[in-house]
């Protein structure tokens, strides 16, 4: 017997299931009802509520009325941390006009030497300030983990009260589900030594959002 | 991970008088213990949720199976390969036969307490395979050659300039003093292993049934990294940590990083779903999932199967006065505190660890803060009594028992005894009523004096009344 038919064996008897039980009914009915169970009530501005958990996560949010603000508020994100005024985004942002605002921008995956990625994301969850973003042949997760500075485009229209509705949208992509999905709060840290709370382990040291309100 | 546990009261011995030790465990609760308490004060709601997570755990185990072929369906169906292993032998033993398969001459792991049950490092290294620890604190432990004392903060018992001297010694580099310095040392060093490695290796907190994926919570980003980089991704779990659906996930992972770090959330979650697809240009090509028994289905159905609900939070030893006190390496294995009392004797076995369902004053914190409500408490007393059942308890408790029994059963010895100890105490109390050295009783009185009693005992002193009073007008 293979181990695969061995660990089901002991389990099957360790749980003494029999044929027949309805049991294999009431976990299919489980798995296809996608039930919530009680969570906290998130009310009022989800952008609000964004803010607050996000800054407290030590991401920085800069606002633009429009996409064609998000290349002014990066080359001024940039200065304003004296980093290099150079770049590598996801496909998707490449069509915006960096050129003006003296931002020479890349659009191709990161690569170890890159000090900045520009990524959008998926949503963004107002429960705990957390970005969303999947993979995906336009969306290299490595944009947002390699360089020391990850910029995150978000929609205000974007964010949702909490990762159940996160998982709702998610449902109804395409490719459902994405090779990989990666929720980031905040900056890389660690508090292994002494804990002692320090950023940029091994992801990007800062975080900043630029959050679009139309 | 080689087992000590039977050293348990050596080792706490020790641990006691190691002052950088204990200046570590007194921070611990300092962060961890209030960080969960100010977190679950945040979840107006919490005893639902925490109920919620408690029930959601316990569906799942009682139905096992189905989930975990759920599970493989999926996994399998979006790329994954999923293997089986029945020990820990056979987790290294494929981990290895896949090393040779896809030509792999270094990995890079993500923190996985599983890897340690199964003392992978030294399985891959004997097999020619550089294994290179990821996670910051798991990474000084490998230089240091030492293992975690925390399932979350593995290496609390070490002290900032214990890690310079490991790191001037081990990198060649300038001894560094600050933490951040270190932390960017230690990122520097571990950049071009990280972009280098064939095989990245990690755990997984939860696998999802519903989707096939696999599930990492992290701090560093290493998780991240060793996900994403290396051509091959080995993840490796307990068969118990099959989650069903994404909205039971949610309710998970609203209650993990609140009791381990006093976090709302981690910085990371990663969930990794098959293979790279299509056009990606990054993500693994080659996704494995070792699910591992190892001593798991032993305790499904028997009167041990809450302890399986386990998330690895590490609150119960962050409340434990035990803990508290002597830190993780007197356990002896992978898992210290309260769940680790109760996980060592069921995965290895009961007479491999006889100190450790009785290092608990039962006080029930662990039980309090358990964020699946396990009863530790109550499993660790089912432990003593299967100690005492299978014949495991050393010879002087169980004769001092059965002496004490028999005296107990007969009242008139009983009464003898007892007034010519009770004299016998007075007298060695001398002046200052204090016994500082009982004969048999050492253990007791190392750390403290005994009152003596005054002479005579209880049920004298009760007859002597009765008389007085009665006696009365
Ligand atoms: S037993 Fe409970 S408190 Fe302890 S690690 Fe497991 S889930 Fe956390």
């Amino acid at each position: 017997m293979s181990a695969r038919e061995n660990i089901l064996g002991r389990i099957r008897t360790s749980l003494r299931r029999a044929d027949g039980d309805g049991v294999a009914e009431r976990v299919r009915a489980h798995l296809g009802a996608h039930a919530l169970s009680p969570r906290p009530q998130i009310t009022g501005d989800l952008g609000a509520h964004f803010r607050e958990k996000a800054l407290a996560l030590s991401t920085s949010i800069a606002d633009v009325a429009d996409v064609h603000g998000v290349p002014s508020a990066v080359a001024a994100y940039l200065s304003l941390n004296q980093l290099p005024m150079g770049a590598v985004c996801w496909s998707a942002l490449a069509g915006l006009d960096w050129v003006s605002h003296g931002v020479v921008m890349e659009a191709r995956p990161a690569r170890e030497s890159d000090k900045v990625g520009v990524t959008e994301v998926f949503c963004a969850i107002a429960e705990t300030g957390t970005l969303m973003t999947l993979s995906g042949a336009d969306t290299p997760p490595v944009t947002s983990l390699l360089p020391e500075t990850h910029i995150a485009v978000l929609h205000a229209s974007q964010i949702v009260p909490a990762m159940e509705e996160a998982w709702q949208h998610l449902r109804e992509m395409p490719d459902y589900p994405p090779r990989a999905v990666n929720f980031i709060s905040g900056p890389s840290r660690t508090a292994d030594i002494e804990q002692t709370l320090t950023f940029g382990a091994h992801g990007p040291y800062r975080v900043h959002v630029i959050l679009v309100h139309s | 991970m080689q087992l000590t546990s039977h050293q348990f009261k050596a080792r706490s011995r020790e641990k006691l008088a190691d002052a950088n030790l204990q200046g570590a465990l007194k921070k611990l609760q300092g962060n961890f213990v209030k960080g969960r308490a100010d977190r679950v004060a945040e979840l107006e709601n919490f005893p639902a949720i925490r109920d919620a997570a408690a029930a959601i755990r316990a569906r799942t185990l009682d139905h096992l199976d189905l989930y975990l072929e759920e599970f493989e369906r999926n996994a399998t169906a979006r790329g994954a390969v999923v293997h089986w292993a029945g020990t820990t032998e056979d987790v290294n033993r494929i981990v290895c036969e896949l090393a040779a398969k896809y030509d792999v001459k270094k990995a890079v792991k993500s923190k996985s307490m599983v890897s340690e049950e199964c003392a992978l490092n030294d399985a891959l290294e004997a097999a020619g395979v550089q294994v290179v620890e990821t996670d910051l604190g798991e990474y000084i432990l490998q230089l240091a050659k030492e293992a975690p004392s925390h399932i979350v903060a593995p290496v609390v018992h070490k002290s900032k300039d214990q890690v310079s001297d490991l790191f001037a010694d081990k990198h060649h580099l300038p001894r560094k003093t600050g933490i951040p310095e270190l932390c960017k040392e230690a990122r520097e060093q571990l950049r071009p292993h990280f972009v280098s490695a064939d095989m990245g290796i990690s755990g997984a907190n939860f696998i999802i049934a519903e989707t096939g994926s696999t599930l990492i919570v992290t701090n560093e980003g290493n998780g991240r990294m060793v996900t994403t980089l290396p051509r091959v991704h080995v993840a490796i779990t307990g068969i118990e940590k099959v989650v069903p659906t994404l909205e039971d996930l949610s309710t998970l992972i609203r209650l993990l990083p609140r009791h381990g770090t006093g976090q709302t959330i981690t910085n990371y979650i990663s969930v990794t779903t098959g293979p790279r697809r299509a056009g990606d240009t990054d993500g693994p090509e080659h996704f494995h999932i070792i699910l591992l028994d190892g001593g798991r289905t032993r305790l499904l159905g028997s009167d041990m199967q809450d302890m399986l609900r386990c998330i690895r939070c590490g609150a119960c030893m962050n409340h434990c006065p035990v803990y508290q006190s002597v830190g993780g390496h007197a356990y002896g294995w992978v898992y210290p505190g309260p769940m680790g009392s109760i996980l060592t004797p069921t995965y290895v076995g009961l007479e491999n660890a006889l100190d450790l369902p009785n290092a608990s004053t039962l006080c029930n914190q662990c039980g309090v803060v358990c964020p699946v409500k396990i009863p530790l408490p109550d499993l660790m007393r089912k432990l003593r009594e299967k100690q005492f059942e299978q014949g495991l308890k050393p010879k002087q408790e169980t004769w001092g028992l059965t002496l004490w029994r028999w005296t107990a059963q007969r009242p008139r010895i009983y009464a003898m005894l007892t007034q010519i100890a009770a004299r016998v105490l007075a007298v060695m109390g001398g002046s200052d009523k204090l016994i500082y050295n009982l004969p048999c009783g050492g253990g007791w009185t190392d750390g403290r004096d005994m009152p003596a009693p005054q002479g005579r005992t209880f049920r004298e002193l009760y007859k002597a009344s009765r008389i007085t009073s009665t006696s009365r007008p």
